[in-house]
């Protein structure tokens, strides 16, 4: 958790390939023992960002430092950090015990010792008997952990990981998530995940960056991206929700008036969004409820509608409405509600549940 | 054919599976049987019979290859002629693997004219390489009369031309685009994250070259050292234009001698016989260290066997004596 000075610091990190930024102007502190997830769509840089990290690419501006010294300009190999790589990269012509090894063996560590310390990482991630196998013997799953171990036997104080569950089935992955949480925590190392999946952010992170067109969107924890976003685009990266467009009519203390094409609603907001600007108001399926039509809803957000959908989903029933004006709001209500197509449909939600984003 | 007949024999052919597939493998199949397999029995069976007064009679017997090894003319005309097969290959290698590393991993622009440059040699006939370097090496070739008109030397270096190493130098030119193309392609393969993930692992740049690039380039390695052995080991045309005295030494100009001017066909296909057994054999060795080497399909690439089959010693022979 972040509670001391930063073990890596990007100050205005850019890399241009030609005409295009694909990282432009990151800056970030990355607290020890934390665990920060670069997240992001393809082309928004995350990848980019791990591999100036790691040193496979130079950046175009900008520094890096560890622990305070700037490494930019070290090649990979004398930097304190180590990669688990998207497809593993596990060496092919090497036994599993020679890949987990190799790092240590570089570092010109006695044999003796290397041996020990093999041998407890591949413990560590439960491959105490495949020691001796070829990597191509093994299952993707095992692959990954392979790779983990190659890794984590250096004891590095920084692990990058690049989408490292992707190969993986969703099963799988699953149990990988929780693992890798819990290796991290108990190790106690930095890691920088990079995931394309906000889901998996969501549940292993300390701490995201959402990253968009080499830029960073919004940081925080897991929670305040998914509760608090900053911007339409965060709030329809992370997880469900139901986005409607509006001029912002008021705003103040905190709760702005939001014209929409089918009603004025209002929503809490952290920024100032000045009278006049387009703005969005967004508020996820599980707030919404089903009003009775003679229901009085103070202090509460109204729409009115038609049933478009009602999606049976185990747990929950997805009505979908359309409204007058031809937008769509989803509403997360129990499975037990009844619910038919086309008829007329009132949906509320509390103030407090809305938010107002800027574009 | 038209519709209204009664099943002709093509609708016949297509209704019966068996019969389609007999009749598209027979032409390969005759290929093959025609014009390698019947020629090899016929050296084969040619080295069993006996030549009595200048004349093949059709009894068998050995006493071609009694004598073949009988003799030391013989097999030292095969050890020297692997002699300068061995060099030829070692320095393609040392041309080849460079040049391929810088092909595979440094070059970024360009990539595909820069392989061309290296493989079109190899669409220009071997006959016109061969004499350009007789241009070249000449005494009032090229090279000579460079050095002349630069005053490094006065009178013309004759042992240029003629000599084994005109020979070598000669054969390492032409075989080492074969050398470089398996090499190349295996270098491809590897995987870039590799060796991304050997620096990551404190391997420096060079560490990252022994213990990885290297181990995972030998089949390829492997391959095209043997496409620079086989095909020079039987190369007839370089050492009959650029060997002068030492032609003689290699074997396959003396095969073509034993055909030719002493009119021994039985010993010429005795000697043919053990250079394709020995050929065989080496390809035979280089296809199991290679199918030991490939590491789960990372470097795979064609086997060595199948291409070795287009230029044998004895087919070398052969096209110089046609």
């Amino acid at each position: 958790m972040p509670d001391s000075a930063p073990i890596l610091s990007l100050r205005h990190l850019s890399k241009r390939f030609g005409d295009f930024a694909a990282v432009d102007d990151l800056s970030l502190d990355i607290a020890a023992g934390e665990f920060l997830t670069l997240l992001g769509a393809s082309g928004s840089g995350k990848t980019t960002t791990l591999r100036m990290i790691a040193g496979f690419e130079q950046p175009s501006g900008g520094e890096i430092l560890m622990a305070g010294a700037p490494i930019a300009a070290l090649p990979p190999f004398k930097r304190d950090i180590n990669t688990v790589f998207q497809h593993y990269a596990l060496f092919p012509h090497m036994s599993v015990r020679d890949n987990v090894g190799y790092g240590l063996r570089m570092r010109g560590v006695p044999a003796a010792e290397r041996a020990e310390r093999v041998t407890r990482a591949l413990a560590m991630v439960k491959l105490d008997e495949l020691g001796g196998r070829s990597p191509r013997q093994l299952s993707g799953g095992q692959q990954q952990r392979v790779a983990l171990a190659r890794a984590l036997v250096n004891r590095p104080r920084v692990l990058l990981l690049d989408e490292p569950l992707g190969a993986l089935d969703l099963k799988l992955r699953k149990e990988m998530q929780l693992e890798l949480k819990h290796l991290q925590t108990s190790l106690g190392i930095t890691f920088v995940y990079v995931t394309h999946d906000q889901e998996e952010a969501l549940t292993m992170s300390d701490r995201i960056v959402l990253m968009r067109e080499g830029r960073i969107e919004q940081i925080g924890t897991p929670r305040d991206l998914y509760d608090r976003p900053a911007s339409r685009y965060v709030a329809d990266f992370i997880g469900d929700t139901n986005l409607l467009p509006g001029k912002v009519a008021a705003s103040e203390g905190g709760v702005v008036t939001l014209r929409t094409d089918d009603a004025t609603l209002r929503g809490v907001s952290d920024g100032v969004l000045p009278e006049g600007v387009t703005a969005w108001l967004t508020v996820r399926p599980e707030a919404i409820r089903l009003a009775g039509p003679a229901e009085l809803l103070d202090g509460e957000n109204v729409v009115e509608g038609t049933v478009s959908d009602a999606v049976y989903a185990g747990s929950a029933l997805r009505v979908h409405v359309a409204l007058p004006s031809g937008h769509r709001l989803v509403a997360n209500v129990p499975s037990a509600s009844g619910v038919t197509n086309g008829a007329p449909a009132r949906l509320a939600w509390p103030v407090p549940h809305g938010r107002c984003v800027r574009d | 054919m038209s519709a209204t007949e009664s099943p002709g024999l093509l609708d016949r052919i297509r209704a019966r599976p068996a019969l389609r597939t007999a009749l598209s493998a027979a032409v390969p199949v005759g290929f093959v049987t025609a014009l390698l397999f019947i020629p090899y029995v016929l050296l084969l069976v040619h080295s069993l019979w006996r030549l009595r007064g200048g004349v093949i009679t059709h009894e068998l017997t050995l006493e071609n290859y009694a004598r073949l090894f009988g003799t030391e003319l013989y097999p030292d005309t095969i050890l020297f002629s692997a002699g300068i097969a061995i060099r030829v290959t070692l320095f393609s290698l040392l041309l080849a693997y460079p040049l391929a590393y810088l092909l595979a991993f440094k070059v970024q622009r360009h990539k595909q004219l820069m392989y061309m440059a290296v493989i079109i040699p190899l669409w220009v006939s071997y006959l016109v390489r061969a004499y350009a370097w007789k241009i070249i090496l000449g005494q009032s070739g090229i090279l000579n009369g460079l050095l002349q008109s630069v005053g490094v030397i006065d009178e013309p270096l004759t042992f240029l031309l003629y000599s084994r190493w005109a020979v070598i130098l000669a054969l390492t030119h032409i075989y080492t685009p074969f050398t470089l193309m398996p090499i190349y392609a295996v270098l491809e393969a590897i995987p870039p994250a590799l060796k991304e993930a050997s620096q990551d692992l404190y391997a420096s740049r060079w560490q990252t070259f022994l213990r990885i690039v290297l181990p995972l380039s030998l089949p390829g390695v492997l391959a095209g050292s043997t496409f620079a052995f086989v095909l020079s080991m039987g190369d007839f045309l370089a050492p009959q234009l650029l060997g002068g005295n030492d032609s003689a030494l290699m074997v396959s100009n003396l095969v073509w001698s034993l055909f030719g001017v002493a009119y021994n066909w039985p010993l010429g296909a005795a000697v043919s016989v053990i250079v394709l057994l020995l050929t065989l054999f080496l390809l035979w060795l280089a296809n199991r260290v290679e199918t030991a080497m490939n590491y789960g399909g990372q470097t795979r690439q064609g086997g060595v066997l199948a291409a070795g089959r287009t230029g044998g010693p004895v087919a070398g022979a052969g096209r110089g004596a046609a």
